[in-house]
C-alpha cells in the first residue's frame, strides 16, 4: 500500500512538474537564436515566471519518493513502474496542455512504456 | 514547408543535446560516487560524504552535463510538444545498452534486446508527429 503511494507520488510529481515547466516554457517563448547571449537572457525570462517555480518542488518531491522507494523495493521494479509516467505525462499533455496526441504518437508512446519497463528490469 | 523542417531538425539537435548531456552526468556521478565509497548513514558519515562529493571533479563534471541537461530540456520545451520530448528522450534508454556493449562489452538480456527494440521504433513513430500542435505565444494573443 505504502508503495503504491509513493509510485503515485512518484508518477504525478514528475510529470506535474513537468507540464508545470513546459507551460511556462511555452509562455516564456523560445529563443530568437541559439546563441549563448540569447540563450542567457531567454533562461533570466524562464526564471521569472512563476509556472517554472510550481514546477521545481513537484519535480524534487518526486526525486525525494524515488530515494525513499528506493529504499523498500529493488530498482529492478522500481524504475519499470515508473516508466507508467510516459502515459501519465501524455495523459496530461492532452488533457491541460492541450496537444494533439494522434494515434501515431500513442502509439509510440505505449512502445516506449513498454521498452523502457523491459530495459530497466534487465 | 521550409519552416516544419527547420523546427524538426532543431527539436532532433536539442533531443540529442538532453539525451548525450543525462547519460554523461549519470556516468560522471557514478564514477564520482564510487571513487568516494559507500556512504556511512550516520551524522558524520554523511559530513564525510559532502566534504568529498563539493571536493570531487568528476561529480562536478556530473553536475555541469545534468545542468546541460536541464537547459537543453527547458529550451526544447519552449517551442515542442511536451508528448513529443518526452517519449523521444527515452531513446536515452536504447543509446546506454549500445554503449554498454560496444565500450564495456557488458552481456545484455534478451528481454533487454527486445525493450531496446520497443523503445527505437516507438521513438520513430513519436518522431514522426508534429513537434509541435499548440499554437505560438505570439500567434495566442493575436
Amino acid at each position: 500500500m505504502r508503495v503504491i503511494l509513493a509510485l503515485t507520488v512518484l508518477i504525478l510529481g514528475s510529470t506535474g512538474g513537468e507540464i508545470a515547466i513546459t507551460h511556462g516554457m511555452k509562455a516564456t517563448g523560445e529563443p530568437v537564436r541559439l546563441r549563448p547571449l540569447e540563450l542567457l537572457r531567454f533562461l533570466g525570462r524562464a526564471v521569472r515566471n512563476g509556472w517554472f517555480w510550481a514546477g521545481v518542488p513537484l519535480m524534487a518531491l518526486s526525486f525525494y519518493s524515488l530515494l525513499v522507494l528506493l529504499s523498500w523495493e529493488p530498482i529492478s521494479l522500481v524504475i519499470p513502474a515508473s516508466a507508467l509516467s510516459y502515459v501519465v505525462g501524455t495523459l496530461g499533455a492532452k488533457y491541460i496542455l492541450g496537444e494533439q496526441v494522434s494515434a501515431a504518437r500513442w502509439a509510440g508512446v505505449v512502445l516506449v512504456c513498454a521498452g523502457v519497463a523491459l530495459v530497466a528490469a534487465g | 514547408m521550409a519552416s516544419e523542417r527547420r523546427l524538426r531538425i532543431k527539436t532532433l539537435i536539442m533531443v540529442l543535446a538532453m539525451v548525450v548531456c543525462a547519460n554523461a552526468g549519470d556516468l560522471m556521478l557514478k564514477r564520482g560516487m564510487s571513487q568516494i565509497g559507500a556512504v556511512q548513514l550516520t551524522s558524520a558519515g554523511l559530513a564525510q560524504a559532502f566534504r568529498l562529493t563539493v571536493t570531487n571533479g568528476t561529480i562536478w563534471m556530473g553536475i555541469l552535463f545534468l545542468t546541460g541537461f536541464m537547459l537543453s530540456y527547458m529550451t526544447v520545451l519552449s517551442w515542442a510538444d511536451y508528448s513529443y520530448v518526452m517519449p523521444a528522450g527515452a531513446f536515452g534508454y536504447a543509446l546506454l545498452t549500445f554503449l554498454a556493449v560496444i565500450f564495456l562489452h557488458e552481456s545484455v538480456s534478451p528481454r533487454r534486446w527486445v525493450g531496446v527494440v520497443l523503445i527505437c521504433a516507438g521513438v520513430m513513430l513519436v518522431g514522426q508527429t508534429k513537434p509541435r500542435t499548440t499554437a505560438l505565444a505570439s500567434e495566442a494573443v493575436a
